[in-house]
């Protein structure tokens, strides 16, 4: 997992003047399972459509397994294979015919795709609807059907934008389970998405863009880790919680936060801060129900990124 | 051997292949489409009802007429339907993020116009020979007519086809904003040395007025231009057309995705 199978470097777009995307540059590596995160408008997108094929960048350059999207784009695409977020699947074809038809533009030989379809159609659990019309499925149903299409092409690298988006808990899983099935196996995975669970639970990396820009890039521990500010020591309190000012001298404490019989001790160095903190709750004979230190959410760190509009030192 | 594969996704013979797969999906999906049948069959059978009804014109007479009208309506109404319905369908992207290129796209898309025009203008040939007395007398002309007629209208469909439309039906309209004046000027009601003056200095910018010529000429009607001018015309239309409908195809290709 070493080799970068996308490289992008100081890609823009612009639409009518305005920035969709602003010179952002990322690496994807072999069997990686990139997550790119960011709001609505946020620029993933229109990201994904220039590194497959659809759009045309502003400037900047990309590559997918070192063919230039530009010059190489045939190239570049036979490479990828994509589920676009606003997509469908040919409403009046076949299950069966849907899948093959995919197959054929990406010249796979008649056998060597009946026999792959087979397989993927056990494998999304579609088998029983292969004969239907894609226009008798469901929304999740016609979402594992597009994945199906996609899978069939034998990618290098999948593109997913927005895959279990407006889908059931089920069929949102279903999908999740697929995507680590898939990259278990090895193929690298390009995620946009705005779900920071799924990005937290799939993702070995993610790009946080916001603006056009990229905000962020890690792995999701890290990120969460690069928020200081964000770090925290809840002390659960069996009565009332006590005077908060005995709390505010401890090291590291930041600011200090109450409710109910919880306090929340924000601090930059939370392992200090529990020591002198496990040390006060004996002095002072107080009775509590559990202490902890959270790292922030990955939430936190989305919002703080796409808040701010720079990073917080380490 | 995946890497072999891909590696020929620039080959010419990848991109033919891809061109038949483009084919074959428009002719599963939009030959039978009710716009498609609407515009492209039966406004031709209307057309010839109203003209013909009540009139004293002999039928063979005008049998070239309404074989060059049914070419002129089927082989440029499947074009501009195909890709308004991709984008509506939201089916569009997948298709142009595959290995298969624009140009190839285009030309399933032409030889998807050309099938369905040649499929139906037999139609009224068949009907012609075996209800009137007409007859074909230079098949080699009156083929060269329907299929050369049909890549060159086929191509204009697929120019109209480029605006990125939010419905296939303001494309139908654009398309017939196109095709209905030019059916009067192009002598498919009369041959194009009876209509007024006017309509002959109008005639040579239509690609129908060769098309119906040539097919006239087939059926053993003297024509109005040369037959290799109105071969070589339709060759140049088909190349003009496909090439404009390649830009701005490509200007629009992510607009309304």
């Amino acid at each position: 997992m070493s080799k970068p199978v996308i490289e992008v470097r100081g890609l823009a777009k612009q639409f009518k003047g305005v920035n969709a995307v602003a010179g952002i540059d990322f690496s994807v590596k072999q069997g990686e399972l990139f997550g790119f995160l960011g709001p609505n408008g946020a620029g993933k997108t229109t990201t994904v459509r220039i590194l497959t094929g659809v759009l045309s960048p502003s400037q900047g350059t990309a590559s997918i397994r070192g063919h230039d999207i530009r010059s190489q784009s045939l190239l570049s695409r036979a490479h990828i294979a994509v589920v676009p977020e606003q997509a469908n699947v040919y409403l009046d074809l076949s299950v069966r015919r849907n899948i093959i038809l995919m197959a054929e533009l990406y010249g796979i030989p008649r056998e060597q795709a009946i026999r792959k379809m087979d397989e993927l159609l056990g494998m999304l659990e579609l088998g029983d609807r292969a004969g239907h019309r894609a226009r008798e499925l469901s929304k999740g149903l016609r979402q594992r059907l597009m994945l199906c299409a996609a899978l069939i092409t034998e990618p290098e690298i999948l593109f997913l934008d927005e895959p279990t988006s407006g889908l059931d808990v089920q069929g949102r899983h279903m999908i999740q389970k697929i995507i680590k099935e898939l990259n278990g196996s090895g193929l690298t995975i390009f995620l946009t998405t705005h779900d920071m669970d799924e990005a937290g639970q799939l993702c070995s990396r993610i790009a946080i863009i916001n603006k056009g820009r990229i905000a962020a890039i890690d792995t999701p521990e890290r990120l969460r880790s690069a928020i200081i500010s964000s770090q925290f020591v809840d002390i659960l309190f069996e009565d009332e919680v006590p005077d908060k000012e005995n709390f505010e001298s401890l090291a590291g404490v930041s600011a200090v936060e109450t409710g109910g019989c919880r306090i929340r001790l924000f601090s930059n160095s939370p392992s200090r801060t529990v020591t002198e903190a496990a040390c006060l709750i004996r002095d002072r004979n107080l009775k509590i129900q559990g202490l902890c230190t959270k790292k922030p959410s990955l939430e936190q760190v989305f919002l703080y990124f796409t808040d701010h509009s720079g990073r917080e030192e380490k | 051997m995946m890497n072999e594969r891909r590696e020929r996704a620039q080959s010419i013979g990848f991109q033919m292949h891809g061109a038949l797969v483009v084919l074959k999906k428009n002719i599963f999906l939009y030959y039978l489409k009710p716009p498609v049948l609407i515009f492209g069959v039966l406004f031709p059978v209307f057309f010839f009802l109203a003209f013909k009804m009540g009139r004293p014109i002999a039928p063979d007479m005008i049998v070239p007429g309404m074989v060059a009208m049914a070419v002129w309506f089927t082989a440029s109404a499947v074009g501009p339907l195909v890709t308004s319905w991709e984008r509506r369908a939201k089916t569009y992207e997948r298709l142009i993020a595959t290995p298969v290129s624009l140009q190839a796209i285009l030309a399933g898309d032409v030889l998807s116009g050309l099938l369905f025009g040649a499929i139906f203008s037999s139609v009224p040939v068949v009907l012609g020979l075996v209800l009137t007395d007409a007859a074909v007398s230079e098949g080699w002309i009156l083929s060269a007519g329907i299929i050369l007629g049909a890549v060159s209208f086929s191509s204009l469909g697929i120019l109209l086809a480029a605006p990125p439309a939010s419905s296939p039906s303001n494309i139908m309209l654009l398309s017939n904003l196109v095709r209905l004046p030019l059916l009067f000027v192009s002598g498919i009601f009369l041959p194009i040395q009876d209509m007024p003056v006017w309509a002959r200095w109008i005639a040579p910018v239509s690609p129908l007025s060769y098309a119906g010529d040539l097919i006239r000429a087939g059926f053993g009607q003297k024509p109005y231009f040369s037959l290799w001018l109105s071969m070589v015309m339709l060759v140049l239309f088909t190349a003009v057309m496909m090439a404009g409908a390649y830009i701005f195809h490509r200007k629009w290709k992510a607009k309304g995705l």
